[in-house]
C-alpha cells in the first residue's frame, strides 16, 4: 500500500485516498464547437505514461478534498503533491530528470 | 520438430528422455524480415505462427524483450470464457473459444485446455438481471451460457457457500464450454509451432525506437540487439504497447494498471470448476499441480510496477474466505502482479494504425489469455491482407472517434 502526501493533511495511506485519473485534462471551454478529434483527445486519450506521471487524487477518507501528484510509474515513488491549481513544484521536476530513487 | 506422440514419449522415456531436442531454436536477428511481431507472449507467438502456417510468411521475427510468456501470459489465471454480451465481442471470443477446442491438436502441443465450466455468481438483484440478460443474449449468439439457481450451482461446486453471507449467492450463470489451460504451454506450443515453420524468436531483444520512411511507413526498428528492417510490424506488447506506439507518433486510449494473482500450496483435487464473482472481485479455480489459482482486482492507480497493494490482493482473500469457508487456514505461496493495458470500453482493439505497415493488437485489459488462439490468428490475417478480418473490423482505434463503443464493462472480470 502506498503512503501519499494529502498537501492539506499530511502522509496518510492509501487506503483513504481515491485515484483520479490524469491531471491537468482541461474540459473543452466550449463543447458544440469541438471536433470529433478533440472529444477523443479530451475523452479517452491519456499520456499513459512510463515514468513521471501527473495524477490527481482524492484525499475521500480525510478532507475530501482533490489535489495533484507526480509520480514514478516505474517504482510508484511519489516525487511531489500539491494542491489545485498550483503547477508541479520545479524541484520535484528537477529531481525527477535526474537520478531515480 | 520432433513431435509428440504416446510412441514417441514411450520411446524417449526407455532411453531416460535424455535425447530431446530444444523446442525452438535461440535465433540471432538478421538484418531484416518481412513482418515482426513485437511482444512474445501468448498473442505475438500465435501471430506469428498463424502469419507463417495460414499465409506463407515465413520470414518473421518475434522481439521479446524478455523471455517469452515472460509477462501477462505466464502471471494470469488462465480462464478461458467466450459469455461476452455484445454481439461483436460474442464473436470473437467464440473464435477463440473454438480454436482452444482443436489447439492441441493442430500444435501438437498439449496446452492442458480443460472446459471444466465457469461459473459467475450474482450476488444482488442488479447481478440478477444483468446475468440472465447475458445469458439470454449469449444463447441467441449460439454462445452456450445456462442460468443456475443457488441449489444448481452448489450441486456443479459443492464447496461454494451461498447463503448465511455477506453477500449471499442468488444464481449463477454457467459456461460448460469455459474452463482453462495450461498458460505457459500456450507460449511454448505456439513458439515450438512457430520456430517449426521458420520463424525466428529473439528474446532479450527490446524495441527502443521506430524508424519510418519519407511518407510515414514503417522502415526498420532499434533494438537492443541492433537495427532491425521490416515493412510490415505487429505490437503485441500488452501494458507497455502505449510506450512502443508512441515511438511511432500514435497515441491509444490505453491505460496501463496492475493486476494481481496468486496461488496457495498444492492440494489434492477439490475444486471441480472456475468460480468467479465480479461482486465481490475474486475468482478461483484449481491447477492441474493442486494450487489453488485466485485473481484480484486491479489496482486503483496506473503503473508499469508488475506488483499491486497487499490491500488488493487481501481483499480477494477476504471474498473467497467468504464463498470457500473450508480455504480460510490455507496458505498463499506466492502473488505476482502484470501490467495490463485497459481500454474505455473494456473491449480490445486489433486493427491498422495512422501509420502504414505498423498493426497493434492491443487492449485486453484484464482477461486477453482467453482470446489468445482468436487473437493471434485474426492479428496474423489483419497483418497479411493490411485490412481487418470481419470478426475484429469492428474492434478499431477509430471506434472512439466515431462512437461505435462496445463496452463490455459488466463482463470484465473484476473492478477496473
Amino acid at each position: 500500500m502506498l503512503l501519499i502526501e494529502c498537501p492539506y493533511c499530511g502522509v496518510r495511506p492509501e487506503l483513504e485516498f481515491v485515484y483520479g485519473g490524469q491531471a491537468h485534462v482541461a474540459r473543452p471551454g466550449s463543447p458544440a464547437e469541438c471536433s470529433d478529434e478533440q472529444w477523443v483527445e479530451f475523452l479517452y486519450l491519456r499520456e499513459n505514461s512510463k515514468g513521471i506521471h501527473a495524477e490527481r487524487w482524492r484525499h475521500t477518507h480525510g478532507c475530501g478534498r482533490f489535489f495533484n501528484a507526480l509520480r514514478d510509474t516505474t517504482n510508484d515513488h511519489f516525487l511531489a503533491t500539491y494542491r489545485v491549481g498550483e503547477t508541479p513544484p520545479p524541484a520535484a521536476l528537477e529531481r525527477a530528470a535526474g537520478p531515480r530513487p | 520438430m520432433q513431435r509428440f506422440s504416446g510412441f514417441s514419449l514411450l520411446r524417449r522415456g526407455l532411453s531416460g528422455h535424455r535425447d530431446w531436442q530444444p523446442q525452438w531454436r535461440k535465433a540471432q536477428p538478421k538484418a531484416a524480415y518481412d513482418a515482426v511481431i513485437v511482444g512474445g507472449g501468448g498473442h505475438g507467438l500465435g501471430a506469428a505462427y498463424y502469419l507463417a502456417k495460414e499465409h506463407g510468411l515465413t520470414n518473421v521475427a518475434v522481439l521479446e524483450k524478455g523471455w517469452i510468456g515472460g509477462g501477462n501470459t505466464g502471471r494470469n489465471t488462465t480462464i478461458i470464457r467466450s459469455n461476452y454480451l455484445r454481439d461483436e465481442s460474442a464473436a470473437l471470443y467464440d473464435h477463440a473459444l473454438k480454436m482452444w477446442e482443436g489447439l492441441s491438436q493442430d500444435l501438437n502441443y498439449n496446452v492442458m485446455f480443460s472446459q471444466r465450466g465457469v461459473m459467475m455468481l450474482a450476488h444482488t438483484v442488479h447481478d440478477v438481471q444483468v446475468f440472465k440478460r447475458h445469458v439470454h443474449a449469449n444463447r441467441a449468439n449460439g454462445v452456450d451460457n445456462e442460468w443456475l439457481t443457488p441449489e444448481e450451482a452448489q450441486a456443479v461446486c459443492p464447496l461454494l457457500q451461498t447463503d448465511d453471507i455477506r453477500y449471499p449467492v442468488r444464481g449463477a450463470a454457467f459456461q460448460r464450454r469455459g474452463g482453462t489451460a495450461r498458460h505457459d504451454a500456450v507460449a511454448w506450443g505456439y513458439a515450438r509451432g512457430a520456430d517449426a515453420l521458420g520463424v525466428d524468436i529473439i528474446e532479450n531483444c527490446e524495441v527502443t525506437d521506430i524508424r519510418r520512411d519519407g511518407r510515414g511507413a514503417v522502415q526498420a526498428l532499434e533494438t537492443t540487439r541492433g537495427l532491425i528492417q521490416a515493412r510490415k510490424v505487429g505490437v503485441c506488447a500488452a501494458g507497455n504497447t502505449s510506450v512502443i506506439l508512441r515511438m511511432a507518433g500514435v497515441r491509444l486510449p490505453l491505460e496501463s494498471y496492475p493486476l494481481q494473482a496468486l496461488v496457495s500450496e498444492p492440494v489434492k483435487p477439490i475444486f471441480p470448476c472456475v468460480v468467479m464473482s465480479n461482486t465481490i472481485h475474486a475468482y478461483i479455480s484449481q491447477s492441474d499441480k493442486g494450487e489453488l489459482v485466485i485473481g484480484a482486482g486491479t489496482d486503483a492507480y496506473t503503473s508499469y510496477t508488475q506488483r499491486g497493494g497487499l490491500h488488493v490482493s487481501s481483499h480477494a482473500l477476504e471474498a473467497i474466505c467468504e464463498l470457500f469457508p473450508m480455504f480460510r487456514r490455507m496458505r498463499m505461496l506466492r502473488n505476482w502482479g502484470g501490467i495490463v493495458d485497459v481500454s474505455p470500453d473494456r473491449s480490445p482493439i486489433i486493427a491498422r494504425t495512422p501509420v502504414p505497415g505498423l498493426y497493434v493488437n492491443c487492449g485486453w485489459g484484464t482477461g486477453g489469455f482467453k482470446a489468445t488462439p482468436g487473437s493471434a490468428h485474426l492479428f496474423a490475417w489483419t497483418i497479411a491482407h493490411d485490412k481487418p478480418h470481419p470478426i475484429n473490423a469492428p474492434f478499431t482505434i477509430e471506434r472512439f472517434r466515431e462512437g461505435r463503443l462496445i463496452d463490455e464493462a459488466a463482463a470484465a472480470a473484476v473492478a477496473h
